[in-house]
């Protein structure tokens, strides 16, 4: 049973990590820029089709990784320029609406070019099967490795944003947006760089997810409801946040999931019923945890510190 | 806050055009021999009622409530519900029985959708902005997956409603009679929204839209008035709801779906957030589009898209604001 | 000034949306096709027009004869698009003979108009349990598969195959139970996990751990489309694909769905009504027709669109092209046409009675993952809800 349940927290982990790299954006672009971007489901889309016809074509997993970053990003950069960058002196309606159309546009253009069937992507050979981590327990290499690329690319933006210039002026941003402008640093470049790094983010969740989901139209709009729920019990525009949020939403899931049946075999007689509603209760558990958040903090559990 | 554009007898005019062009539609639409065009317009009002009473929380308020389909989703299933009661003669809750009765049905579908939006409403009023946003849609989703759960009123495959509700002796299948009734219903509802916005509540709502804090200052319930307009549009969705039971015959965990809510905000900021009949012209707008873009090339989605984001780039205040521009009107 | 902006808007949007009925060609038999073809689901609803379209094509132009305009409009997955798109192709186009839907929610919506309207309605895909019992209808006929017979099917045939234990797993909605309840009503073995997952589900990594600790014989799921892909990927990941065998039935596993998946499906059981190797002559003349014209392998809802499109045409042969009800219905009770699935009849609720099949994801010569037929499992099966029809 212990080992059950250290397996389902890895599994969480995985989760969590994956919805941090939407997260990270999605929370930079709101904190910094104040955007509602509905749109951000769709850069992981971009990615992880970019990756999947780039791996099919060279047969690389490794060339499929830059080839899924670069078409998020300028994408990404692309969108920002022509829509985005418009959008920022109106309320967050004209941005719920124009990013609505933007999730339109991008759905149906992949689907045009790429056809409706749900694209093929091979596990790297390198990485494919399982390891035995501790004696009686076998984990996915793949899942692993999604760990750890997260994790350092967690502590990566983590020195970006606490050590560098750019950082600075990025937390600057997130916390004192009109004192940051009128000092006179180049708010619109900040800007397309924090949109194109979020893009970046995305197309790498996207690449990583395409092994492992199916990549098909669509598959952006599955997770940003899941994602929105992450920026939100983490903290608006907190990184860390977004971390801790990601990683506690990501084990939650997994572990409601898992374990709920059993809990509710305990108290219902009645196997079938107690399945159904335990399955019901599983799918309310993150709007519940979020709703709960919300209720006592307000300001998430992370917030940005101004 | 921008109360009803309409002042003067031009705005007077223009709601007197609009009413003669709707009571003369399904007529005009039986000489063109498009006689679908009437239930294709009576969808379009059920949704600018919905649409309506989300602009009032969305629009007046400045609330962004991204789980308004709830209240929908829960109108429409109190007609539904209470219909399959009805049908199948057995007890509700071991006391009351169904009802096919449009005058029972929508008043409970009505009463529902309010106190559904008066519980969320007063857990989710204790937050604002963005955390507004999505605990009203965590919320909404919740209800949608107790929805979904539900088997014995079928489901995710939704239930069937046989029969629309009775109303008097009025024959209720007929296309033209159900357009006339939820025509009524939508005047009525506008109505009611432009005597709301005029009010003195319309007026304090205004303000807390602009500054809540300067409102408690002077020593106003923020809070109430809040969750009085909340109460208000679930109540309104609540209708919507009901009406799209009878419209459709059918309700389905759809209905309170976040894509729907989307879907009810697409429509009122399309139409232009905070204006009387912008939800109207949102509705009817998108509607029009869908059905005329998906006629023409299944890949409308690839236009559509791109089409929402001029208007919103361009035309300050959605259709609203494109009306105006063409009828010479600054607002 | 203001009252003539509106007039003129509205005007122009009642002119537009009356433009497709000026087109009152009156000589082809019009024919309304409503399907799904944006969003993830867009594939089975684009399998089924082209299919349907084929066989059109196939006939000249025509169907049994009879000159045939196949007119196709998307629903967008909206059940409430889905009622509009039926009522403007009943009143404006006066169009009495619709088909194409492909998900139950949205038939849920647009068919008791059809109904009522005393048109035609002919099922390619979407068959519901309360249309095939309580509520069937004499003008609703379904040329696919009543859900519950689909995994009846699968539970026979995992029977079949010698398994004791299964453990089970369907999405927490109404087909998903619909799913486990038919698997469970012919498996006759053991149940000892039995598990719901969600529909906006992604990540299986919890019920793989679940699986893995209950060590059952055979696991039967059912996660049409995109979640089947994501399942199987993630079942063969967590290395449980070598230790326990997998039965499914045809929407967890179809050949695009197959193509996707890639080698992680050798050795899945699948069942269906239908498969591309299908031994006949009218499944011999349909699998190469579509794979030239489309350069795609056809799904089982392609089969069922090309199916629906013989369907009509026998009847429409019959009576000459009338499809008032009179002439209609009993020309097409009479299902007079070569399925391309062989053994084909209407049940008494008008869907279809037909034989079931033990399917398995073998390699082929070439290589590639294919699926191969093995063995017939249940033989003229109908389904459990005709009792419930009086007509």
């Amino acid at each position: 049973m212990s080992l059950l349940v250290i397996e389902q927290i890895l599994n969480g982990l995985q989760l969590g990590v994956t919805l941090f790299l939407l997260a990270a954006g999605l929370t930079l672009i709101f904190g910094i820029m104040g955007i509602i971007n509905l749109a951000h489901g769709s850069l992981y889309m971009i990615g992880a089709y970019a990756g999947a016809l780039a791996a099919s074509a060279t047969g690389s997993f490794l060339l499929a990784v830059p080839a899924g970053l670069l078409a998020a990003a300028a994408s990404g950069v692309a969108v920002e320029f022509i829509v985005i960058r418009r959008l920022y002196e109106r309320d967050h309606l004209d941005q719920v609406l124009a990013t609505y159309g933007l999730v339109l546009f991008f759905n149906e253009t992949v689907s045009i070019l790429f056809g409706r069937q749900p694209l093929f992507v091979a596990i790297p050979a390198l990485l494919s099967g399982s390891i035995e981590i501790v004696p009686g327990l076998a984990f996915s290499v793949y899942r692993l490795a999604i760990i750890a690329v997260g994790l350092s690319l967690a502590a990566g933006l983590y020195v970006l944003i606490q050590h560098t210039r750019l950082g600075m002026l990025i937390r600057a941003g997130a916390t004192h947006r009109e004192t940051v402008r009128a000092l006179g640093v180049n708010i619109r470049l900040l800007y397309t760089l924090v949109f194109g790094l979020g893009a970046l983010l995305a197309g790498f969740a996207g690449v990583m997810a395409g092994p492992l989901l199916s990549v098909q139209v669509g598959m952006g709009e599955q997770i940003l409801i899941m994602t929105f729920v992450v920026v939100v019990v983490g903290g608006v525009g907190s990184i860390r946040g977004a971390l801790f949020g990601a990683i506690l939403v990501g084990v939650f899931d997994t572990m409601m999931r898992a374990f709920m049946p059993h809990i509710m075999r305990g108290l219902l007689a009645n196997g079938s019923e107690a399945d159904a509603l335990s399955a019901g209760l599983a799918s309310m558990g993150v709007y519940l945890l979020m709703a709960v958040v919300l209720l006592v903090r307000p300001q998430g559990l992370f917030p940005a510190r101004g | 806050m921008s109360p009803p554009q309409a002042t003067g007898a031009r705005a007077a005019l223009a709601i007197g055009g609009l009413l003669v062009f709707l009571l003369a539609l399904p007529f005009a639409a039986d000489l063109l021999d498009v006689p679908a065009t009437t239930s294709l317009v009576t969808r379009m009002l059920i949704y600018a009622i919905a649409a309506a009473s989300l602009n009032l929380v969305l629009g007046f308020g400045g609330m962004i409530s991204f789980g308004h389909a709830a209240f929908y989703g829960i109108g429409g299933y109190a007609v539904g519900i209470l219909f399959q009661h009805a049908r199948l003669s057995e007890p509700l809750f071991g006391m009351m029985l169904g009802t096919e009765q449009f005058l029972i049905a929508m008043p409970v579908a009505i009463v529902l959708g309010g106190l559904a939006a008066l519980v969320i409403g007063a857990l989710a009023l204790r937050t604002t902005g963005v955390q507004f946003i999505m605990i009203t849609l965590a919320f909404a989703q919740m209800l949608y997956f107790l929805f979904v759960s539900l088997k014995y009123y079928g489901g995710d495959d939704g239930l069937v409603v046989r029969r629309r509700n009775v109303l008097f002796g009025l024959d209720m299948r007929d296309a033209k009679t159900f357009y006339f009734v939820v025509l009524a219903l939508a005047a009525a509802y506008f109505a009611f929204i432009w005597r709301i916005a005029g009010s003195r509540f319309g007026m304090v709502l205004g303000a807390i839209r602009q500054n809540d804090r300067r409102v408690a200052a002077i020593g106003i319930g923020v809070y109430r008035y809040k969750l009085a307009a909340f109460v208000l549009a679930g109540m309104g969705a609540g209708l919507a709801g009901g009406l799209w039971a009878n419209y459709a015959r059918f309700v389905s965990p759809d209905m309170m779906h976040w894509t729907k809510s989307g879907e009810l905000m697409v429509m009122v900021i399309l139409g232009g957030a905070g204006t009387l009949f912008g939800p109207l012209f949102g509705a009817a707008g998108l509607i029009t589009l869908e059905t005329v873009l998906s006629a023409w090339t299944e890949r409308w989605q690839f236009f559509l898209g791109p089409i929402l984001i001029l208007i919103i780039l361009f035309f300050r205040g959605g259709l609203s604001g494109l009306v105006a521009l063409f009828s010479g009107r600054n607002r | 000034m203001k009252r003539r902006t509106f007039l003129t808007v509205a005007g122009a949007g009642v002119a537009t949306l009356a433009a497709p009925s000026i087109l009152h060609a009156q000589t082809p038999l019009r024919i309304g096709l409503i399907t799904t073809l944006s969003g993830p689901g867009g594939y089975l609803g684009a399998d089924i027009r082209d299919a349907f379209n084929l066989a059109v094509e196939m006939e000249g132009g025509k169907l049994g004869g009879v000159p045939v305009e196949v007119v196709v409009d998307d629903d967008g997955f909206k059940p409430g698009q889905g009622k509009s798109i039926a009522e403007r192709m009943i009143k404006n186009d006066k169009i009495k003979l619709l088909t194409g839907i492909v998900f139950s929610n949205i038939l849920g919506a647009t068919l008791p108009d059809i109904l009522d309207a005393d048109a035609t309605y002919v099922s390619p895909n979407a068959a519901p349990s309360n249309f095939a019992g309580k509520e069937c209808h004499k003008n609703y006929y379904v040329v696919s598969w009543q859900n519950d017979s689909l995994h009846e099917s699968a539970g026979q045939m995992a029977k079949e195959l010698g398994y004791k234990t299964a453990f089970i797993l369907a999405p927490n909605y109404q087909a998903g139970q619909d799913a486990l309840a038919g698997f469970k009503r012919m498996f006759g073995g053991k149940i000892i996990g039995e598990q719901y997952t969600r529909l906006d589900q992604t990540d299986y990594s919890a019920e793989m751990a679940a699986i893995r600790a209950a060590n059952p014989e055979v696991v039967f799921q059912f996660h049409p489309g995109g979640l089947g892909i994501a399942f199987l990927r993630q079942y063969a990941q967590a290395g449980l694909i070598d230790k326990v065998p997998m039965a499914v039935a045809s929407p967890s596993l179809d050949h695009t769905t197959l193509k996707a998946v890639g080698d992680v499906a050798l050795g899945l059981w699948v069942s269906s009504h239908w498969n591309v190797d299908f031994d006949n002559a009218a499944n011999k003349k349909f699998v190469p027709a579509f794979m030239a014209k489309f350069n795609r392998t056809p799904t089982y809802y392609a089969s069922q669109g090309y199916d629906t499109a013989l369907a009509i045409a026998a009847a429409l042969r019959q009576t000459k092209g009338d499809v008032g009800q009179a002439a209609f219905r009993p020309a097409m009770l009479k299902a007079d046409f070569a399925s391309v699935r062989g053994a084909f009849k209407f049940g008494p609720n008008q869907h279809p009675i037909q034989d079931w099949y033990a399917l398995k994801v073998v390699k082929s010569a070439a290589g590639q993952p294919e699926i191969k037929t093995q063995r017939k499992v249940l033989t003229a099966h109908g389904d459990a809800y005709s009792g419930l029809c009086k007509l």
